[in-house]
């Protein structure tokens, strides 16, 4: 009997008219495929992505040298070094995140006490050699200039929830 | 002993003790910030309040003494209440700046404030903001991070003997200030930095370098002086970054003298990192196997007795015994530890050693000191001659010092005169110390070296035991004779016999031509114009000083954090270093270097292993058979130095005018260097 069954459907492309079907059903349906380099999905506030290092206002660099980024970094993708600066304030000398490493959990952004280092919307940085993806210092600030006044939204309307 | 009740635990206590230290034995932690152990008790942080039964309010613990039948409570809602009552007080003014501060991660306030902080503040006003003092090259300030423990100022006045610290004003305003603003004269300031419960005194150097979490910690021995400091160098990656005191009770308590401390920075500079060959007058870079065949060919047809070596004083005791036995096999009898030209009677170890042993300075009750200037030589036992000296009251440890001091010793002490001329005096009677040390139970008697390298070295040693048998200071069940190294590997050096053999030479004689080959392990306390020109030097060490500029061959060892090494400290006692990194460029452990050169010479050491090479340690010299323990001696059985002949009329010199650049690691620091110019030469500082 299933025999018989079977071979009744597949002379009469029963499968065929199905997925025929299927397809005619999903062309009046409303699209959900974004057109994507030219179009992009939301984001959440608290998405996770490419690092930055903010600035003050004046100008001046957020980060203090504390090392909690460094400590609490899961991947310990995050190499610190620092010094008085001829100011005598505590400031890095070094700070660099290996984008390789990094498992992008957002805790040093959580431990950071202010602010200094975040985790940008920025998900658009892939590159060509593992060695651009070893971000130094400057380039963690120029990411930081870049993005500052999203970073800075960001921020804000994530703190109602902090 | 009294009977108290902790939390239900009876425990027995000493007579006397406080209620901290009751709690203590009963194994309850009390937070604590004013109160440390060795330090007087002030009380006033408030913080191990305790409460006791039938007492109307809680109290202090670190000052209430015990009573019989007491009944201590530590974990009840009124002692916790009012800990963090405390703990708000004192944070009100305590500025929120952990993330920057050096102390973060080691910090007592930090700690506590888990514990009894809470989690917001209810102070609005204004806080407090006070003026950073100047301490000097080696301590910051940060007062506003100050809780007002006062145990800096204790330290100051208590241990270091320096009371250049204080407090002014009351209540809110209370600051504590060194009164006029000039830099700590202490060899022992850096310890302000271990005892500073807060981030208010933090180590200047190391400001902003690195958080505790990241340094990797290793036990190592100081050998910036003889005491043989405990410490333990801390390290990330492949830097010493700092060195801190370990507990010992027996030699350095929990302090660290400044040179000890603040000079791991010379470690990363002016490093001998590979091997040089001088080639017509010029050194040029080269690889082991050519330094080791250019040395070869040297001493090549050169006789045993034209070969002579000398070793230096930051030498372990591996390196020491590897190189006296490459001596012995290219049939050299020229040898010697002592490059300061110091002279001893090595047939009794209790010649020259430290017989009272420093916790032993505690029961003595009366002190010669014959050219030796300790503050300078070993701060930290001149910290446990103040120690002795306060615990005994007016009057009760009468101190003579024979020498001239450069500096204030920082207790009072009579000098009884410049030269031995004085020795000869207090023996005979005729001077009036000399009744002080006969009455005196348990005199003691301290030669430095300020005496002992002297021609007379032997003539002075020789009535200075004379003199501690005469008063009483060598007898039953107490050693009074003691010598004051200040070079860490000297014991071991003797210990090891590392003096001229039979015909051979010493220092001085195999400097001025009386060898053709000189082979310097780390010596460069001497003038190299004293070295015959003829001379074919090979300096083997880590540091490129006034030696390795005049080497013909360059040989690059380890220094002390870089190698695991047995040291002897002047009491005689044995200790054992880590190593805490990998020595720099091409460098190598010293006594591997020996090793395998004596391949290359065809006299090959009979050790591969260091494992092997302490068991030849241990058959050279039994004592290096015991690690950190210290065996009592007989001195009154002993027959006593042999006379070496006339004493000179000469005053004592002190042993050198620097405190701060006494051996390459210190010349090579930056820190060193700074503390140098602002301490010892503050005229070229006020020039500027």
């Amino acid at each position: 009997m299933g025999t018989l069954d079977r071979t009744v459907r597949s002379f009469l492309l029963a499968e065929l008219v199905a997925g025929m079907g299927a397809t005619l059903r999903a062309f009046f349906k409303p699209k959900v495929t974004i057109n994507y380099p030219y179009e992009k999905g939301p984001l959440s506030p608290r998405f996770r992505g490419e690092h930055a290092l903010r600035r003050y206002p004046n100008g001046e660099e957020r980060c203090i040298a504390c090392k909690l980024c460094e400590a609490t970094c899961p991947a310990e993708a995050i190499t610190i070094e620092s010094e008085p600066r001829d100011d005598g304030s505590r400031r890095t000398t070094r700070y660099d995140i290996d984008m390789t490493k990094c498992i992008y959990c957002g805790l040093c952004e959580e431990a950071c006490p202010v602010d200094a280092i975040v985790e940008g919307p920025n998900y658009e940085f892939a590159t060509e050699t593992r060695e651009e993806l070893m971000y130094n210092k400057d380039k963690l600030l120029a990411n930081g200039d870049r993005w500052e006044s999203v970073l800075a939204r960001r921020l804000e309307l994530d703190a109602p929830y902090r | 002993m009294v009977k108290v009740t902790v939390d239900g635990i009876v425990v027995d206590v000493p007579n006397g003790s406080s209620a901290l230290q009751a709690c203590e034995a009963a194994g309850k932690e009390i937070p604590r910030f004013c109160f440390h152990e060795r330090l007087s008790v002030a009380g006033n942080c408030r913080m191990c309040l305790v409460q006791v039964v039938r007492a109307p309010k809680p109290v202090a613990s670190c000052g209430f003494p015990v009573a019989e039948g007491m009944e201590i409570l530590t974990d009840t809602e009124i002692v916790r209440k009012a800990r963090r009552a405390v703990m708000e007080f004192l944070l009100i003014n305590h500025p929120l700046d952990c993330p920057i501060c050096d102390q973060g991660g080691e910090c007592d306030l930090q700690d506590q404030a888990f514990g009894y902080g809470a989690d917001h503040s209810r102070y609005q006003e204004a806080k407090r903001a006070v003026k950073d003092k100047y301490l000097g090259p080696l301590v910051k300030t940060v007062m506003t991070r100050c809780i007002q423990c006062t145990r800096c100022i204790r330290f100051a006045t208590e241990i270091a003997g320096v009371p250049e610290l204080g407090a002014v004003s009351r209540g809110e305003n209370m600051e504590v200030t060194n009164y006029v603003e000039k830099a700590l004269t202490s060899e022992l300031s850096g310890n302000l930095i271990d005892i500073c419960p807060v981030g208010a005194l933090t180590s200047k150097p190391y400001a902003f370098t690195a958080r505790p979490w990241e340094l990797k910690r290793t036990d190592s021995i100081d050998v910036s002086d003889a005491v043989g400091t405990n410490i333990s160098l801390q390290v990330r990656g492949s830097a010493v970054l700092r060195a801190v005191p370990r507990v010992n009770d027996a030699v350095n308590e929990e302090w660290l003298a400044d040179k000890g401390r603040f000079s791991v920075d010379g470690l990363k500079h002016r490093r001998l990192d590979r091997p040089w060959v001088r080639v017509h007058g010029k050194l040029q870079a080269v690889s082991w196997q050519d330094a080791f065949v250019a040395i070869g060919r040297r001493l090549d047809g050169v006789p045993g007795d034209r070969i002579g070596a000398i070793a230096g004083d930051l030498c372990d005791a591996e390196s020491m015994l590897a190189l006296k036995d490459l001596m012995v096999a290219l049939g050299s009898p020229n040898i010697d530890c002592r490059q300061d030209g110091a002279d001893y009677d090595l047939s009794q170890r209790a010649y020259y050693t430290f017989g009272t042993t420093i916790a032993g300075i505690e029961d003595a009750d009366a002190l010669l000191v014959v050219g030796s200037i300790p503050r300078q030589e070993a701060p930290v036992l001149n910290a446990r001659i103040r120690k002795r000296f306060l615990a005994a009251g007016r009057g009760g440890f009468p101190i003579g010092l024979i020498g001239t001091p450069t500096a204030d010793p920082t207790y009072s002490a009579d000098v009884l005169g410049e030269g031995p001329d004085v020795l000869a005096a207090l023996r005979d009677g005729t001077h009036p110390f000399a009744a002080t040390l006969k009455a005196a139970k348990k005199p003691m008697i301290i030669v430095g070296h300020g005496a002992l390298t002297r021609p007379d070295a032997r003539a002075i040693l020789a009535s200075a035991w004379a003199l501690a048998v005469e008063t009483g200071a060598i007898g039953a069940g107490w050693n009074g004779f003691n010598v004051l190294h200040r070079a860490a590997s000297r014991v071991a050096g003797l210990d090891l016999g590392l003096v001229p053999g039979k015909g051979g030479r010493s220092a001085a004689g195999m400097m001025s031509g009386g060898v053709d080959v000189l082979w310097l392990l780390g010596a460069d306390e001497f003038h190299t114009a004293q070295i015959g020109p003829k001379t074919f030097v090979i300096y083997q060490g880590h540091h490129g000083d006034a030696a390795a500029a005049r080497a013909d061959v360059i040989l690059p060892g380890a220094a002390y954090a870089e190698k695991s090494g047995t040291y002897v400290n002047t009491e005689g006692r044995v200790q054992r270093s880590f190593r805490a990194v990998m020595p720099p460029g091409d460098a190598r452990e010293d006594w591997r270097i020996l090793r395998a050169f004596s391949e290359v010479v065809g006299h090959t050491l009979p050790y591969d292993t260091v494992e092997v090479l302490r068991e030849r340690l241990a058959t050279v010299n039994p004592v290096f058979r015991v690690i950190g323990g210290l065996d009592a001696v007989d001195a009154a059985a002993l027959p006593g130095p042999s006379d070496g002949g006339a004493v000179l009329p000469a005053p004592f010199r002190p042993v050198f005018d620097d405190y701060y650049q006494t051996d390459p690691i210190c010349r090579a620091s930056p820190t060193m260097g700074e503390c140098s110019r602002i301490y010892v030469h503050p005229r070229t500082v006020a020039a500027e």
